[in-house]
């Protein structure tokens, strides 16, 4: 929505956290995570280039409305328990 | 619980613009997390000027001075001027430019930069070409790549310059500390960082940073090739402190067809073109070795 | 305090008093004294300021751009080429609304090669929405330059500023001026206080990507800046001349143009020249004036609509050529004329480039043609003067 010339600042300032772009619309592949897999490693949350996964007791919550499905968490898992479906299905 | 290797907190959010598996996304995420929030960062016109998102969106917790192409170096030290006589301390001033607008057009800011001992940390981040207008060689494009420019075609027209030696160029500004860093070893990498960010002076750090559109390269292998890269010896981790070359990392050594086969751009090269590049890396990787032999032999920085 | 001193030490003075914190600035003939004067100040400890010898004008103007955006009042100059070389990073700085003033010593452009005075490389830069100020005396240029700072500085201008000195003219010739007390300066123009700087602890991003739905708001912006500078200007002039004494006649200084029958209008030293010119012809009874373009940009738009609608012929002279249909300055004082119900009969005159000297002579020959071109009412777009070859100057 455009802002009218009196609303915005002299130049443009960003301010805003990137946080408003929804990026997970992207995706094609979706990582699935087996938990009882994991072995709480910390390496896809290491790898992960969006910060887009958070350690819930060592354990990743992927944040869905960022990942790209970019597949580098689901790669460099050595417990290959990060597996890449097609988005959309289950 | 888990212990994670590298510090936890992030000064990055989520929804940056880069393609899916942007090694300078992990370039730039672990360059903050070493450095932490008393950090500003100057960003030319490169990827990284886009992926913060359109205004207002910014995807660092850190505040960034977007700049013409060329002004990084000039930036940096204008920064660091202004902190100066304005006595505020403690404040690291980052110059995050491409390959591009770091070994072509940025050059004679970064070299002026490094010559007037500007307090700054200069990252290159390496996608070997120019990456936001879409694939274009660079001076730090390898030999034998498929670029938009040099496209192959049916003259075989890839790049067949070498690929520029910034760590050279840098050593030779006599500056007090350069390393290349690997998104593939983070530990490292941060490590290097915080090492800089210790030392007075103008710091250089070489930092590669897959492409997988211009690579032709698989998302998922992303941090992959950056592995095979430090372990073939195409992307050697070493630092250049005071002159002394010191090799972080030796690597396996691993045959360089390891690392080509992974990524498109480098499909079209025959056997005789990569043995070329085998040897190429093996002499480079010799050299390295020697330099560093000479070094701790002639008592450099005892 | 009086002392005598050239164009380019008033400038290396001006900036020093307006506590300029940032100077960057990269050496270029005839600028080179400017830039060794402030050197010296910042050596001796009598200027606070970081000096950053920069590799070129690029980086010159790169850095006063970070700098003034992290906060520091920056001050850098330069001439000519590199002038053009920074043109880039000048339409950097005014998108940014980063109030940094710079001198630029005006001077030819190469091939060929010169040194000396005309104002391609300053007119060149009309684009860039910086303000431009053109002095005719080593006095304005001091004056100017401490004046520019509380003109860009304030809120509704938000925009860089050059102050053009004449190549050779001014900045290397001797003049008396006053210096004015730092503790005066100091009462008439504050510390740089901007509204955003960048800073640790803010996470701006300044300078982001925007796209082709809000883009024209920021320029919109712009102009308003660029708009607001020609009040603030007039502002600033009386609120100088309350403190010090002293003005410069504001964006159009008007020389002798009451009841005026023709006007010259010019910019630079050799309005000055044109200002004798006019008191020797008026002494003869000749009823001519000069109008003195101070400020090319924002342009003198209202004030030359004013003046062409009370005299019959006004002639511009400018010192640069464009390739267009005219000279700059005629160009945009036809411009402002277009919808006057009352014009007067125009002529443009390009004079003077690569340094070719103005004499009286050739203003006095330039004044008696406006004079005949104007009993004539014909209007003729552009002659060149005093170029061999054109029989009509060159005898």
């Amino acid at each position: 929505m455009t802002k009218s010339y009196e609303e915005i600042p002299l130049t443009p300032i960003a301010d805003m956290p990137s946080t408003m772009n929804i990026t997970g619309l992207w995706r094609v592949i979706r990582p699935v995570v087996d938990k009882k897999k994991c072995k709480k490693c910390t390496i896809c949350w290491k790898f992960c280039p969006d910060a887009a996964i958070v350690l819930v007791e060592g354990v990743p919550e992927i944040d869905f409305r960022f990942c790209k499905g970019c597949g580098i968490c689901s790669h460099e898992c050595p417990s290959k328990c990060i597996v890449m479906v097609k988005e959309g299905s289950d | 619980m888990a212990k994670t290797t590298i510090p936890e907190e992030e000064f990055t959010y989520p929804g940056s613009t880069g393609c899916p598996g942007c090694g300078a996304n992990l370039v730039m995420r672990y360059l903050l997390k070493a450095l932490g929030e008393r950090t500003i960062v100057s960003i030319p016109a490169c990827c990284w000027a886009v992926m913060p998102g359109y205004w207002p969106s910014n995807c660092l917790k850190v505040p960034i001075l977007y700049t013409a192409f060329e002004a990084t170096g000039a930036a940096i030290s204008g920064l660091r001027a202004a902190l100066d006589i304005k006595g505020i301390k403690d404040v690291n001033i980052v110059g995050f430019a491409g390959d591009g607008g770091t070994v072509d057009i940025g050059l004679q800011a970064m070299s002026g930069a490094a010559e007037r001992r500007t307090e700054a940390i200069y990252v290159m981040y390496d996608n070997e070409a120019y990456m936001n207008t879409g694939i274009q060689r660079s001076g730090s494009t390898p030999w034998g790549a498929w670029t938009t420019t040099t496209p192959v075609g049916t003259t075989h027209d890839f790049k067949h310059e070498a690929k520029k030696d910034i760590m050279a160029i840098m050593q030779a500004h006599r500056i007090p500390y350069a390393a290349t860093v690997s998104i593939a070893h983070p530990e490292d990498f941060i490590k290097k960082i915080q090492k800089a960010k210790g030392i007075r002076g103008f710091k250089f750090i070489h930092a590669m940073s897959p492409c997988p559109p211009g690579w032709r390269l698989n998302p998922m292998l992303s941090v992959e090739a950056a592995r095979l890269a430090v372990e073939t010896h195409m992307f050697p981790l070493y630092e250049i402190e005071h002159g002394r070359v010191r090799i972080t990392r030796k690597g396996k050594g691993l045959p360089v067809s390891e690392y080509l086969k992974l990524q498109g751009r480098f499909s079209h090269l025959s056997e005789s073109e990569i043995s070329e590049i085998q040897s190429a890396v093996d002499a480079s990787w010799r050299y390295l070795e020697e330099e560093e032999k000479y070094a701790a032999q002639a008592g450099i920085n005892e | 305090m009086r002392s005598l001193m050239t164009g380019n030490y008033a400038s290396a003075y001006g900036a020093k008093l307006s506590r300029a914190e940032v100077i960057a600035a990269y050496p270029i003939t005839p600028q080179t004294s400017i830039v060794e004067k402030l050197a010296e100040f910042v050596s001796t400890g009598e200027l606070n300021a970081k000096f950053v010898p920069v590799e070129s004008e690029h980086s010159a103007m790169a850095a006063c751009i970070a700098a003034e955006t992290a906060g520091a009042r920056t001050y850098t100059a330069t001439s000519s080429h590199g002038l053009t070389l920074m043109h880039e990073v000048l339409m950097w700085a005014s998108g940014a609304r980063l109030p940094i003033v710079m001198t630029n010593v005006s001077r030819a452009m190469a091939p060929p090669w010169s040194v000396w005075v005309d104002h391609m490389d300053s007119i060149a830069q009309r684009d860039t929405g910086w303000l431009q100020f053109f002095c005719q005396s080593n006095q304005e240029v001091l004056d100017t330059i401490i004046m520019a700072y509380k003109i860009c500085e304030s809120k509704g201008v938000m925009l860089p500023a050059m102050i053009i000195e004449d190549a050779f003219i001014l900045s290397h010739t001797s003049e008396p001026v006053d210096i004015p007390d730092q503790e005066m300066v100091d009462s008439f123009l504050p510390a740089y206080a901007p509204e955003f700087k960048i800073e640790v602890g803010k996470p701006m991003g300044f300078g982001s990507l925007v796209k082709p739905d809000q883009y024209m708001e920021f320029r919109y912006k712009a102009m308003l800046g660029m708009k607001a500078a020609h009040d603030r200007i007039l502002r600033v002039e009386q609120e100088f001349k309350q403190v010090f004494g002293r003005e410069h006649g504001g964006l159009l200084e008007l020389y002798r143009c009451e009841n005026a029958e023709v006007v010259l209008l010019t910019a630079g030293s050799v309005a000055a020249t044109a200002k004798d010119v006019v008191d020797s012809m008026r002494s003869k009874g000749v009823p001519v004036g000069l109008a003195r373009v101070r400020a090319f940009r924002p342009f003198p738009h209202d004030e030359i609509r004013a003046l062409g609608s009370r005299v019959a012929g006004l002639g511009v002279l400018d010192r640069s050529y464009t390739f267009g249909a005219a000279g700059a300055m005629f160009s945009e004082v036809k411009a402002s004329l277009y919808n006057c119900p009352k014009r007067p009969v125009t002529k443009n005159y390009i004079a003077g480039l690569g340094g070719r000297d103005i004499t009286p002579k050739t203003i006095e020959r330039v004044f008696e043609d406006i004079q005949l071109v104007t009993k004539r009412g014909e209007e003729s777009e552009v002659e060149w003067v005093d170029v061999a070859g054109l029989p009509r100057w060159w005898r």
